[in-house]
């Protein structure tokens, strides 16, 4: 089994931590003379750089959340001159703005180094043709895969997301043996290749590599079934540099977190604790290389728990399972994350209905559905079926553009949503993860 | 001439049509007309009914959408060409009409109409000597 980096992939746990301590003073040091917001912060902490002698020190410092990427919008958080940027991502899908992210020539170098990483431990080489099925521009996850997979020096064809009947065309005709894709576009594929009525020998498809959104075992078994691969789980987010941040080996046991890089912590969401290793708990991550965008405990609000025993793979790094809750509200739909605090900002300004709501995620045929359901305005019913109706269009619409998400609107009677006491139910998620 | 009518915002799920009307039951509430217009998400429930605003308030407590509306009932005997005599008058003038419905009793028929503008609609029927029907006489039928 081929590892990229047998170097730092498979350390020595002690010297991996000598590692981590002497890049985390580096980063404290960068981010507290570069970035004002976390120079203010760890003073009124009474923290400064000199108190910060290893590893150890972490817990010392203060998180940080999503709303800190968005108070500093666009790059306040930034800790480079912008002519050091040599490249800026930014996240769809959030309320009001986006979270911005910006990489150095040597972030960007990284960012190619752990995804060659997690390219060769799906069994990638020289010798593949990657499909890289993701998409290209704003979001992460097209040009991170890509810059990985010429690294490894493979075949890479940045086909972009969509037009499924020119994928499996290109797929068979140049003979991709890795796909990269969300999951549950890659069922859809399988599917759609089935009734295609192309014979799977006419492929040479071997792996594929998904992510940027949560699936099950089962889906996995399901994907390696009808498209007879390897289906490994890869793992990122934008904010610490985008897909890349962890992945599994062929023996699909955890991903394994690039952790020279990106260290991880398990934190008790209520608490704020540290948990110990093997506890349930909210991912954190403490940026220890990158320069454009260092993160200091950055909260991804995503449930998992760590194990730190050698794979048999030979990597040492530790592994998080697989990631399936959040400790907040955020949906992934399709790949798209929504809060449904998005949703309430729309309707609280529509006439015509009020903002009691339901939103009603499903997946049907392996595409995820978004239904909202919401009760028309007593004031505003009249006798006319066209005035619901194009109530229901203006809202579907409005929804769409805001979320950048197909909806479904079913208007309903006046309390008829559920109340309850405090907060209420907003979502019901009938996918299975 | 302008009959209220009880207009409800109905989802389509079963048993809320029966809702409305045991709701109405109990207080003794007579039905004279009724029709449902939907879609595939929702309906909009029309009723001609003994007191309307008893019926809108008893509804209202038990939280349905509801409001009144105006419609105007022309009497007609029942054959499809008086039907079409009453909706050309309408045309005719450029008066649309939303929607109509009717039953029939004996020999008669009792049309439902909700026009675009009902107060031009009357008197158009009344000049073409339509026989218009007022709340009470719709009641008594």
């Amino acid at each position: 089994m081929e590892i990229w980096n047998r170097h730092f992939e498979c350390m020595d746990r002690d010297e991996l931590r000598r590692v981590q301590s002497g890049r985390l003073i580096e980063t404290v040091e960068r981010v507290y003379f570069n970035v004002p917001y976390y120079r203010h912060k760890m003073q009124e902490q009474g923290l400064g750089p000199e108190k910060i002698h290893s590893i150890d020190d972490l817990s010392k410092l203060p998180f940080t959340v999503k709303q800190d990427l968005r108070d500093n919008y666009p790059f306040g958080l930034f800790a480079v001159p912008m002519s050091e940027i040599v490249r800026i991502h930014a996240s769809s899908g959030t309320t009001g703005k986006s979270t911005v992210v910006g990489y150095t020539r040597n972030d960007i170098s990284t960012w190619s180094e752990v995804m060659a990483r997690t390219l060769t431990a799906a069994g990638a080489n020289r010798n593949d043709f990657i499909q890289i099925a993701y998409g290209y521009g704003l979001f992460t996850g097209g040009l991170g895969l890509h810059y990985g997979g010429e690294k490894i020096g493979a075949s890479v064809i940045p086909i972009s997301g969509g037009n499924t009947m020119r994928q499996i065309e290109l797929m068979r005709d140049f003979g991709s043996t890795v796909l990269a894709c969300t999951p549950s576009y890659a069922l859809y594929l399988a599917e759609a290749i089935q009734e295609s009525g192309i014979s799977r020998d006419d492929f040479r498809l071997k792996a594929g590599v998904f992510g940027a959104e949560p699936w099950t075992e089962n889906m996995r078994r399901e994907i390696e079934e009808k498209l007879r691969i390897k289906a490994i789980d890869i793992y990122g987010l934008s904010e610490v540099i985008g897909p890349g941040v962890a992945s599994e080996c062929l023996y699909q046991e955890g991903l394994h977190i690039n952790e020279d890089h990106f260290y991880p912590e398990i934190i008790d969401p209520e608490t704020l604790e540290v948990l110990p290793d093997g506890s349930m708990g909210e991912l954190v991550f403490t940026t220890l290389t990158k320069e454009g965008l260092p993160l200091i405990r950055y909260r991804t609000r995503d449930l998992t728990r760590l194990n730190r025993e050698k794979c048999k793979c030979g990597r040492t790094l530790v592994r998080m399972s697989k990631c399936l809750g959040r400790s907040d509200d955020m949906l992934i739909i399709r790949g798209v994350n929504l809060f449904p605090s998005q949703v309430e900002t729309v309707l609280l300004d529509m006439s015509g209905i009020k903002p009691h709501y339901l939103l009603i995620v499903d997946r049907v045929n392996n595409l995820d559905t978004l239904e909202l359901k919401v009760e028309v305005d007593e004031a505003f019913f009249l006798d006319k079926i066209s005035q619901l109706e194009s109530l229901s269009k203006k809202l579907r619409d409005t929804l769409e553009s805001a979320l950048g998400l197909s909806i479904k609107v079913t208007l309903v009677e006046p309390k008829m949503i559920e109340r309850s006491e405090g907060k209420s139910k907003r979502v019901i998620d009938k996918r299975k993860f | 001439m302008i009959i209220p009518q009880l207009s409800i915002f109905l989802e389509n799920k079963s048993g809320r049509l029966t809702e409305v009307l045991e709701v109405l039951g109990k207080e003794n509430i007579k039905i004279t007309a009724l029709s449902v217009a939907d879609t595939s998400e929702f309906g909009i429930l029309r009723l001609i009914v003994s007191d309307p605003e008893k019926a809108k308030s008893v509804l209202k407590q038990h939280l349905f959408t509801v409001n009144l509306s105006e419609v105007i009932s022309v009497m007609a005997p029942n054959e499809a060409k008086y039907y079409a005599k009453v909706l050309k008058v309408l045309s005719d003038l450029d008066i649309s009409v939303e929607y109509t419905y009717a039953f029939s009793r004996g020999s008669k028929s009792i049309i439902i109409l909700r026009c675009s503008n009902n107060d031009d609609a009357i008197k158009a029927l009344k000049d073409h000597e339509m026989e218009l029907l007022n709340a009470s006489e719709l009641y008594k039928i």
